[in-house]
């Protein structure tokens, strides 16, 4: 019996699990390359997982890509070259922030340009309003006479 | 039967919004009070029969009614019963339903509670809830019907997906659609505005109490999520920057840049033209993140064009209702008059700062989101908008947005003094500038940025602070005054320092878990320790458990500091039968408002099993702090001058309080 339970148990535990994310047998012995190599992972995309970094992710892809990206910097990559090779292997869709490309020039200037705009938008727009209280603030000359007329002692009333 | 009753109490509910869609709306032409008065009583039997048809399919799954093809797809009849009530919403159809349930019990609150309405406004606001309410009515009958039956029906079902069982699934959608449906009322009293070319102070004080309402279930909902998706993915992010959480985001933006306008409306009877905008764009960004979420089009451009159905439906009555309510608001708006001129240094310019940033946020959030699939479908191109665009464009909008809060809430209306406002909040920087001190002390200078984002934090947590005691006149009056007027200041001035505080609160969680949490990604053997910023984690061995539908497969491991035992953790894998499916359940473990958190990784044929290990410190005030702003909107919810449906002036004035 407890032969049976030991087994089962130990089938258990080889049991294919989901793996996850980085995994212990990854990760590099120099600190510095493995902290690079964590930062680059979570720039990266796991192109066959729904919006995940191969950081993030536990799909047999995304270890490729981070075993890749490790492979790359023990060989004495700087940074840049990984992500270079990256996407000439898999295109811009591997990077999680596009570059500033023609096509993706709207993508990073809309909010800025919109943030001035409005600004400009609020300053002429305050500017005018304020001529518009002072213009409403003067008298007319009909009315500056019915109002002398009226502080005047002795006037109306 | 029960089902087939649901069915028909959905399409009956659908006869009764096609009524609810025009006689009203034709009474408030005519002037005829009768017809009028129609929308209140078909909004809250349209409300009974949804309700009827969403306890039909209820109890389809309670009873685990296999005939129902979507029980079948979903359930099972081992499942727990609270996930067989849950399941209910764990799937298209079955969201769709409580999504026009929660449309359906805002219209009839607003048949019930808005009886001081005028009634031609209440009226209109009626027909355009109903006509949103038609629309998605008929989504769900012609292209996702919940109560489709399957000619032969199968012994059992086919089990919720695994990663759905869990209490979150009953908290987060039914609390985030309340928040999304919730901003709807906005939009139809924007609608009706519109269609009566006429809008008031007194509008954006009946506006004002939903929008708030829809705002803190989106809060409590989107946070809830966040909650979820940290002890459920596995590796501990709170916030990823995916298109269905960005989905969730916008509205959220657009429903607080919302409130703080109508706020402007209602005081100094300004920004109307921007308010009833700001009130479209919100649920039309609901209707957006419903599109996203619903249509299949986020998983890939292709599969929206392969069966593209419901997507083009959703997408249809998008554009209705979108071009539809922008085509009014260009047509009619022009036709309101703005009132109330101020200073750009007031609070009314602090509250448009705030609006002009929370939209750009939105805009942000929004273009990044949608940008990828319209390149796609335009060029066929694809590119990948993630974490690391949104945390660049993103947070530069919001540090200005929160810094200038602090001086918001406590500059003048008309004209303010901003020397005066930057003298006041003299301690709030002095305690801000000492959190950023102590944070370089204790964590190095490389840290400069998080420090900076702590002492931010500290300083709107105490610029609220300050506002409170400002308001109460605290140490410049004796104690008795302060404290008198502490009780009699409104209820709405303490919601929003309070709502405040929390947006601090979170910042410091967010800045303090993502840098200076830590982690240990290891393989243990029985009986071996792992150490983690003070703590030692010692692996007990596994443990095999059986679960009323899974088989769990859980490690035992002791958590001790400095020697002592101070807790145990047990993380586990699932192995759901039904669909073949496992599960990662993380274990966690609260230190203070910091937590462990421990998932199990792979077992190793050398018996040693591949653990994650993480430390994140202050991690729950992330929560905690939009907990604390959901609450500043009950508080202000519960100020009688917002209480809904409150348009009456008030009686008597207070009491008088003692002299000074």
């Amino acid at each position: 019996m407890r032969r049976v339970v030991f087994i089962a148990l130990l089938t258990a535990l080889l049991m294919p699990f989901h793996a996850l994310a980085v995994q212990p047998d990854e990760i590099l012995k120099d600190p510095a390359l493995e902290t690079r190599a964590r930062t680059l992972s979570q720039e990266l995309r796991c192109m066959v997982c729904q919006n995940q970094s191969i950081d993030d992710s536990d799909a047999p892809l995304a270890r490729d890509l981070r075993l890749l990206v490790r492979e790359r910097l023990v060989k004495g990559d700087s940074d840049k070259q990984v992500l270079d090779f990256l996407v000439e292997r898999y295109g811009n869709f591997v990077l999680l922030k596009p570059p500033v490309e023609p096509q993706t020039l709207l993508l990073w200037t809309v909010s800025p340009l919109m943030l001035i705009v409005g600004i400009v938008a609020l300053v002429v727009m305050a500017r005018r309003r304020r001529s518009v209280a002072l213009d409403s603030g003067r008298l007319s000359a009909d009315e500056q006479r019915r109002l002398d007329a009226i502080i005047k002692p002795g006037g109306p009333d | 039967m029960t089902p087939e009753v649901g069915h028909y109490a959905l399409v009956l509910a659908l006869g009764l919004s096609l009524i609810q869609a025009l006689v009203p709306l034709y009474g408030a032409q005519t002037r005829d009070v009768a017809l009028m008065r129609l929308g209140t009583s078909t909004a809250i039997m349209q409300c009974v029969f949804v309700a009827i048809s969403f306890g039909a399919l209820m109890t389809a799954y309670v009873t685990s009614d296999f005939s129902v093809a979507n029980v079948f797809e979903n359930s099972h009849s081992t499942m727990p019963l609270i996930y067989k009530f849950t399941s209910v919403w764990g799937n298209h159809e079955g969201s769709m339903l409580l999504w026009v349930l929660i449309l359906a019990v805002f219209g009839a609150a607003v048949a019930v509670f808005g009886a001081n309405l005028p009634t031609a406004l209440k009226a209109n606001v009626l027909a355009v809830q109903a006509w949103i309410a038609c629309s998605f009515y008929l989504f769900i009958l012609l292209t996702s019907n919940p109560f489709q039956r399957l000619a032969r029906a199968p012994i059992e079902g086919r089990d919720l997906n695994p990663i759905l069982q869990d209490i979150g699934l009953a908290i987060h959608p039914p609390l985030l659609y309340l928040g999304y449906v919730g901003f709807s009322i906005a939009f139809s009293f924007a609608l009706a505005a519109l269609i009566e070319g006429r809008i008031d102070a007194a509008w954006a004080r009946w506006v004002r109490p939903w929008t708030l309402t829809a705002w803190m279930f989106l809060t409590v909902g989107i946070s809830m999520g966040s909650y979820w998706a940290y002890y459920e993915l596995g590796w501990g992010g709170f916030w990823f920057w995916d298109p269905v959480e960005n989905a969730s985001l916008m509205p959220w933006l657009a429903g607080t840049a919302l409130l703080h306008s109508a706020v402007v409306m209602e005081k100094r009877n300004a920004l109307k033209v921007w308010t009833i905008l700001l009130a479209i764009l919100a649920f039309s960004l609901s209707l957006i993140g419903t599109f996203l979420v619903r249509s299949g089009v986020l998983t890939s451009v292709h599969t929206f064009a392969t069966d593209p159905s419901r997507g083009v439906f959703i997408l249809c009555i998008l554009i209705f209702f979108i071009g539809g309510g922008l085509g009014l608001f260009a047509w009619r708006a022009p036709l309101l008059r703005q009132g109330g001129i101020f200073a750009p240094i007031s609070r009314e310019g602090a509250l448009v700062f705030n609006n002009l940033f929370l939209t750009i946020a939105c805009l942000t959030v929004f273009v990044g989101t949608l940008y990828p699939l319209a390149l796609e479908s335009l060029t066929g191109e694809k590119i990948s908008v993630g974490a690391p665009f949104f945390n660049l464009t993103f947070a530069p909008l919001f540090i200005p947005l929160m810094f200038a809060m602090p001086f918001g809430t406590l500059l003048a209306w008309k004209r303010g003094d901003i020397y005066g406002v930057t003298q006041r909040l003299m301690a709030a920087f002095g305690v801000g500038i000492v959190a950023v001190a102590a944070a370089l002390a204790v964590a190095g200078v490389q840290h400069v940025l998080a420090a900076f984002g702590i002492g931010l934090g500290f300083f709107v947590i105490f610029g609220a602070v300050i506002d409170l005691t400002e308001r109460v006149a605290l140490f410049r009056r004796p104690l008795g005054t302060s404290l008198s007027r502490a009780v009699g200041l409104p209820r709405s001035a303490w919601g929003t320092a309070a709502a405040h505080a929390g947006v601090g609160v979170t910042l410091i969680g967010i800045v303090c878990a993502s840098t200076w949490g830590t982690e240990r990604i290891v393989a243990v053997k029985d009986g071996q320790t792992v150490s983690l910023s003070g703590y030692d984690l010692t692996f007990d061995g596994m443990v095999q458990r059986q679960g009323p539908n899974f088989r769990e497969l859980a490690g035992r491991f002791t958590v001790s500091e400095n020697g002592q035992v101070v807790g145990a953790l047990s993380p586990s894998k699932r192995t759901f039968s039904a669909r073949s499916m496992s599960t990662n359940e993380a274990a966690l473990l609260s230190r203070g408002f910091s937590q462990l958190y421990l998932s199990l990784g792979d077992a190793n044929a050398d018996g040693s099993l591949a653990i994650r290990f993480y430390y994140k410190p202050l991690v729950l005030l992330i929560w905690i702090g939009t907990l604390i702003m959901a609450f500043g909107g009950i508080l202000s919810l519960s100020d009688r001058r917002l209480r809904v449906g409150a348009p009456k002036p008030a009686k008597v004035k207070p009491t008088l309080q003692p002299a000074g």
